[in-house]
């Protein structure tokens, strides 16, 4: 193995991201119109249980069919079975921590190692005071059978595992993160 | 699924999440252990942005308004690797910075030095084959916080990047040689020491253009892939 390259190290996206990294079209991870669409909604909290009201919340999944329009999916890249199907968001918390985005629920995977993983979305946040970003994953309260199955969540301690669930509300689904406290979300070393 | 690429995260390299010398991370950074994820397709796959996002202004910070922005004028450039030195080619690369008087044009930035009419601090492009990025700007400022007496940020730019795959998002922050006040800043001293010089970028007085610009080489090294099972990557 020849030597490697030295990691460059990360930095807090810091009060000021929304400069850089606004997009207009950030929550639509399908357009608007798509049919099945809907909001994927929740608050960041800090271990105040107070709102982030400047951070930023990233999303990234898979299609309905569980498949990705990507080079490096060992079953071959396929174009998505949405039209404008992006697979990716980046949205902004507001004043009162919130965030939503416009998706679309992401089919089942084969995991790594055997068996399959339950439709899930790994979400990033950054914010000021992240010195990197935290990475947790989504899974949807309605899929029991599949969650079940799950293996990532059942690595999770049983006590836990609530914190991954989106449950539905708010024209979709709805999801909680908190950074700290005696909820503290899951987040994963990825 | 058996035989999956993986892209290990080496130690000693990223911040720790809890760095009490930056006072923000007391509530924000989580206090449990984080919980191993084993890399599968979600992490294995990543959004593939490109050109359909940049505009042909973007990379020039200096022009994208009716008049030049004021400061000095810099180029700031560099590849785009992975550890194992291949170029991430085709990647979207984001920057924003403060104005060389070291304010934001952000309603959250206060602090009374002078906005420029003509700098938004806001610059995207797209690496080439070699993995190349080029952005000409102006020098940023520094400017005071107040995570500390009399606590200031050395000048610095702040980038974005994807890569290819998922692992590989990375955000970060860029500084110049030699700056006093890297000492008391604790955001660039959370970095472990062994890595904090990876931040830095070096003056290039060779790719300096005469009569036009100072230059700024920093080269980006984003995850890479350990040996797979698949044989050689296709890059």
């Amino acid at each position: 193995m020849t030597e490697r390259l030295g990691l460059t190290p990360s930095q807090t996206v810091g009060p000021y991201w929304s400069i850089g990294m606004t997009w207009p079209d950030g929550a639509d991870v399908v357009p608007e119109g798509t049919p099945g669409a809907f909001w994927l909604s929740g608050v960041v909290r800090d271990g105040a249980g107070e709102p982030l009201a400047d951070g930023l919340v990233e999303t990234w999944q898979a299609d309905p069919d569980g498949r990705f329009d990507h080079p490096d999916d060992p079953r071959g890249p396929r174009p998505p079975s949405v039209p404008g199907f992006r697979g990716f968001a980046r949205v902004a918390t507001g004043p009162d921590g919130t965030w939503r985005i416009r998706t679309v629920k992401p089919g089942p995977l084969p995991a790594p190692g055997g068996g399959t993983q339950a439709p899930h979305l790994d979400l990033s946040v950054f914010a000021r005071g992240l010195l990197d970003r935290v990475v947790t994953r989504v899974y949807f309260a309605d899929e029991e059978a599949a969650n079940a199955a799950d293996p990532v969540l059942a690595a999770v301690p049983a006590d836990r595992r609530h914190t991954l669930l989106a449950t539905p509300g708010g024209g979709g689904y709805t999801f909680t993160v908190a950074l700290q406290g005696s909820d503290e979300t899951v987040f994963f070393a990825v | 699924m058996d035989g999956l690429p993986h892209y290990p995260l080496p130690e000693g390299v990223h911040p720790p999440l809890a760095f009490p010398g930056y006072r923000s991370t007391a509530l924000r950074a989580p206090r449990r252990p984080l919980v191993a994820l084993p890399h599968g397709l979600t992490e294995l796959t990543g959004p593939l942005l490109g050109a359909d996002r940049v505009g042909p202004d973007d990379h020039d910070l200096t022009v994208q308004h009716g008049g030049e922005a004021l400061g000095q004028r810099i180029i700031v450039s560099g590849r785009v690797l992975d550890e194992g030195g291949r170029p991430v080619r085709d990647t979207l690369v984001e920057v924003w910075q403060a104005n060389a008087a070291g304010r934001y044009r952000h309603e959250a930035d206060t602090w009374p030095a002078p906005l420029d009419p003509n700098f938004s601090g806001l610059g995207r492009t797209v690496t080439d084959a070699e993995g190349r990025y080029r952005f000409t700007t102006v020098k940023p400022g520094a400017y005071p916080w107040r995570n500390h007496h009399n606590a200031w940020r050395p000048a610095h730019i702040h980038f974005s990047l994807f890569g290819r795959a998922f692992p590989q998002r990375l955000v970060t922050q860029m500084y110049f040689p030699d700056d006093p006040l890297f000492a008391q800043d604790p955001v660039l001293g959370s970095v472990p020491a062994g890595a904090r010089d990876r931040l830095v970028s070096r003056f290039d007085l060779d790719a300096t253009q005469p009569e036009w610009a100072l230059c700024f080489t920093w080269d980006i090294v984003l995850r890479g892939r350990d040996a797979t099972p698949f044989g050689d990557d296709d890059d």
